[in-house]
């Protein structure tokens, strides 16, 4: 097991190098580069630029840069805002909790709720209630995630008055649990609509599969019970893929939860993806970005792990 | 009655048992269509300002049949010329999508080696950046056209469609027909686009389908935060983020594109998915 954990985490370093040098690019495809707040400066001069880009190191050859880029990606010194000069890194990881409340949240209500729809339509296969589990999965799918925000404030919000439209807490009220919560109830939905879409599709397929083999119908025949059969042989076998789709769908994840954060000024990473976007600040842009594809890269790592776990197979390979 | 037109005769009777996929093509055609002949049908010029009419309400007046907007804009003309953007930005960025996928999986699968161990890598790199955040970066710098736009979320979504065709390739490239193209002396160019290509024709058409669907629902994204087609011109993402000013007042100007833009989606989804049904029943609900 060490071994095959081993042998992926040196699986994932050319991923990261990857990663890295994308990353690097896009920084240097940004018009006027990396000093590019400093042109639009009226009062500083072409000698001060020249200046600063020594300073900078811009003057040295790219791989030069992009080492000293990398080196400091590693150390923890994501560079400074443009307006303000706060170290990127504290401002990213300020916001980091608030994003991963609403994104573990979203994802676990999705998860339960996708698993539960697919499991029921695979067993009761071609049932009225699989016909509309699965259409319903399919009009979700095709929602616009804040689309379907809106009119959730719209309905909650605006009409009921039932819900708070957006933000992280009341004012006076920072803390208290039952505020966030009553806060985190849209956001939520509306995030985990998509995400409990796809998974009740890969669980009402996965489980399929897994029904119609041999081993379920010897488990059958040797009187097991259908709550025995179910737990002990369908769900190991039935949740390999999903593991497997938690970490590919952690980039969607992430993509609806900066549309989610700017529709409910959830003061996340998404809602700071775009204030910085539309303030140019590309350290704040490039570090976030670089932050999920890290993130990305983990999770794969952490789902390969846990299938690898369930499964004897796959570590032995 | 030969089998191609057997094997035929069966994808149509496939295809036209699935109720969802024949509503979702007939909502495609219907849509394009209205978006191709938008300047003859729409009420009105979609730009010309009149604010003796403003927030109208559907049905209100004619000739406002779905009302007018907070600058008295009719809203049915701005809708059906948001269609056309819409449109031409799903069908760009597909062909964008498929072409970038098809060669990169077509050289991954057919040279192998060292060529497809690089691709593969590239490709796993570029599935660790969510798309959102990857398009919006680049929309930032790049001024926003039609071609810039689609061009942005074709190049950023043809990895899967790589992953597809690489897998098909794999499979294929070890076939006779493809021994005995080689063995007749035909070029590697020669196996790859008119041996290899026409072969994975169907799996290519279900992925084009879905994509104009995933691409009509990125660019919606994009224009609503403000990084897409820009004002006074109308898409749907765009109409909806002025449409949230006046929400609580006038929902209808918010809830009509939002609407058009689900049945955009739903029609290529739902044509997408049984088209795969249809053309290859072993591919059934796979991502």
């Amino acid at each position: 097991m060490l071994t095959y954990i081993g042998r992926r985490i040196l699986q994932a370093i050319p991923l990261l190098i990857g990663v890295s040098i994308i990353g690097f690019g896009l920084m240097h495809l940004a018009p006027g580069g990396p000093l590019a707040v400093y042109t639009l400066n009226p009062t500083i001069t072409n000698q001060d630029i020249e200046r600063i880009r020594v300073v900078f190191g811009l003057d040295q050859p790219v791989y030069i840069q992009y080492l000293k880029w990398a080196a400091g990606m590693f150390t923890g010194n994501w560079g400074f805002t443009f307006f303000g000069g706060r170290p990127v890194l504290d401002l990213i990881v300020e916001r980091m909790p608030a994003t991963f409340l609403l994104m573990g949240s979203a994802l676990s209500l999705a998860i339960v709720l996708g698993v539960t729809v697919g499991l029921l339509g695979a067993v009761r296969r071609y049932s009225v209630f699989d016909y509309l589990a699965s259409t319903g999965a399919m009009v979700a799918l095709s929602f616009p995630t804040f689309w379907f925000g809106l009119m959730a404030i719209y309905f909650f919000a605006v009409h009921l008055r039932w819900l708070p439209s957006g933000g992280m807490f009341e004012l006076g009220e920072k803390g208290s649990p039952l505020d966030l919560l009553r806060h985190l109830v849209l956001p939520v939905m509306v995030l985990s609509l998509v995400i409990t879409a796809g998974w009740s599709r890969y669980a009402r397929s996965s489980f399929l599969e897994v029904m119609h083999q041999d081993y379920m119908r010897t488990a059958k025949a040797k009187g097991l019970r259908a709550g025995q059969r179910l737990l002990r042989h369908a769900a190991p076998n039935a949740a390999k893929p999903l593991i497997a789709l938690l970490g590919v769908e952690l980039p969607v994840l992430f993509s609806g939860a900066l549309v989610t954060e700017t529709i409910f000024g959830w003061p996340g990473m998404g809602r700071l993806f775009v204030d910085a976007l539309n303030m140019r600040e590309y350290p704040i842009l490039m570090g976030i970005v670089m932050v999920t594809a890290f993130f990305v890269i983990a999770g794969n790592l952490l789902a390969d792990i846990a299938i690898a776990l369930i499964d004897p197979r796959v570590r032995l390979a | 009655m030969s089998a191609a037109v057997l094997q035929r005769a069966g994808v149509a009777r496939r295809f036209s048992r699935h109720r969802l996929a024949l509503f979702g093509g007939a909502t495609v055609v219907l849509l394009c269509l209205s978006a191709f002949v938008a300047p003859a049908i729409a009420p009105r010029d979609p730009l010309l300002l009149d604010t003796s009419v403003r927030f109208l309400a559907p049905f209100a007046r004619w000739p406002f049949i779905l009302g007018t907007d907070e600058l008295g804009r009719d809203t049915l003309s701005r809708l059906l010329y948001g269609g056309r953007i819409s449109l031409t930005v799903g069908l760009v960025a597909m062909a964008t999508t498929i072409v970038t996928g098809s060669l990169i999986g077509l050289c991954a699968g057919y040279f192998g080696g060292w060529t497809d161990t690089l691709l593969m890598r590239f490709i796993d790199t570029m599935l660790c950046f969510p798309q959102v955040f990857l398009l919006l970066v680049v929309a930032a710098f790049v001024p926003p056209t039609l071609i810039s736009i689609s061009l942005i979320i074709g190049l950023t979504s043809w990895m899967t469609v790589a992953r597809i065709v690489r897998t098909e390739i794999l499979h294929l490239r070890e076939q006779d027909f493809v021994q005995a193209a080689r063995a007749l002396g035909a070029s590697s160019g020669r196996i790859m686009f008119h041996e290899l290509l026409p072969n994975i024709a169907a799996p290519l058409l279900v992925a084009a389908t879905l994509n104009v669907a995933a691409a009509v629902l990125m660019e919606s994204y994009i224009s609503y935060l403000g990084y897409g087609m820009q004002p006074p011109l109308a898409s749907w993402g765009n109409m909806l983020t002025n449409a949230q000013d006046y929400f609580d007042t006038v929902p209808w100007l918010a809830i009509l594109p939002g609407v058009m833009i689900t049945l955009t989606v739903m029609g290529f989804n739902f044509l997408g998915d049984g088209l795969r049904d249809a053309l290859d029943p072993r591919l059934r609900m796979e991502p």
